[in-house]
């Protein structure tokens, strides 16, 4: 069960209150008629699938109702940060690493990552599997 | 009440009342309706139980959105209390009847006594004027049950995901959340009474799950009269 930081609700709420709206930051092209049909079937059809990190849209559907970004991580599920609409990650594919040694903050105070809580040190503690 | 007064024309929004009255011939029946006839539901009043459920039908639910700026000043002016600017507030007026509920960052909930809403609402719209906002009366499809009781909180605790503990949801505080597998508002006005704002077509299916997990308690499920 995911414990998710709603970066409009400003807490942590349980995923049982989100929906998965799949992959974030899709631009529409700014012009449809002027762009080829592989272009437009790109943008509608084709979603990237990384084992990874992998930036997507959840809906706090049961909440607020907002839409908002969460970066996860495909293979251990690990949610790195949450944030809102219109903004950029913090943590990509390329920085990863070395951002989840320094833990990381979103832009309005939420934590969400493993080692990187302040309020709840108990959720900090990793369990050995 | 006349024709007149029960629907109006407010810049390029028409309005009307959606509780003209016995005059009109038209009796409201409650969302519990169905519950009251199936006998899950008594008058108020009675020998105390543990845990005691109110319901308060009929009253003025107002969904505002636009921005904070432009509604906090209209919903000042207009009824007396602030807007709650910081996500999860719940804000009442000094009786204690009328409040306003932080519900995203650009909605609002107003709930008002019984019949108040129309004219609020004819009255926010002609203060916000032209600025960019939506008003909807949502009355008719969502009705406020009352919790109270010592063992109020053991009962939310077996019903909703959220943490009702005092410092989960301290006074002045509404999230909406998963209650049994629907969803509610859930409000803490004050130190002794919760509320829930529950959807008209779920109102039965949570008194039903209220009076099943409230059995080992005692529970009586009241409403009050209009
Ligand atoms: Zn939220």
């Amino acid at each position: 069960m995911f414990h998710i930081f709603c970066p409009y609700c400003q807490e942590y709420r349980e995923e049982e209150e989100f929906h998965p709206s799949g992959q974030a930051h899709l631009v529409r092209p700014a012009d449809p008629a002027s762009v080829s049909d592989e272009e437009w079937g790109d943008y509608l059809f084709f979603r990237d699938n990384p084992r990874g990190i992998h930036h997507e849209m959840w809906v706090h559907r049961l909440g607020c109702r907002k839409f908002f970004n969460i970066t996860r991580d495909t293979a251990t599920y690990e949610i790195l940060e949450t944030y809102r609409m219109g903004e950029q990650p913090s943590i990509t594919a390329a920085n990863a690493e070395v951002r989840r040694e320094q833990g990381v903050q979103t832009a309005d105070g939420g934590w969400q990552t493993v080692g990187a809580q302040p309020e709840n040190s108990r959720l900090n503690e990793e369990t050995p599997s | 009440m006349s024709e007149a007064r029960s629907e109006a024309s407010v810049g390029n929004a028409a309005t009307f009342d959606t509780h003209p009255g016995a005059d009109a011939g038209v009796t409201p029946e409650s969302p519990l309706q169905w519950s009251r006839v199936q006998g899950r539901v008594t008058e108020e009043g009675g020998a105390a139980e543990q845990i005691r459920v109110v319901e308060r039908p009929f009253l003025g639910h107002l969904v505002l959105r636009g921005g904070a700026i432009t509604l906090d000043e209209a919903v000042r002016a207009e009824l007396g209390v602030s807007l709650p600017g910081k996500p999860l507030g719940l804000v009442l007026d000094a009786e204690g009847s009328r409040s306003v509920q932080w519900v995203s960052p650009d909605e609002w909930l107003v709930i008002v006594p019984a019949g108040e809403e129309f004219e609020l609402e004819n009255r926010l719209r002609a203060r916000l004027g032209d600025a960019h906002f939506a008003i909807v009366n949502v009355g008719g499809g969502q009705t406020l049950l009352e919790l109270s009781g010592e063992k109020a909180r053991e009962l939310l605790m077996k019903s909703v995901t959220y943490d009702v503990h005092e410092h989960g949801l301290p006074v002045g505080k509404a999230v909406g959340t998963v209650f049994a597998k629907t969803s509610v508002v859930l409000r803490r006005p004050s130190e002794e009474r919760f509320e829930l704002v529950v959807r008209r077509s779920f109102a039965d299916y949570c008194v039903r799950w209220l009076r099943d997990a409230g059995r080992e308690y005692g529970l009586r499920v009241e409403s009050a009269s209009p």
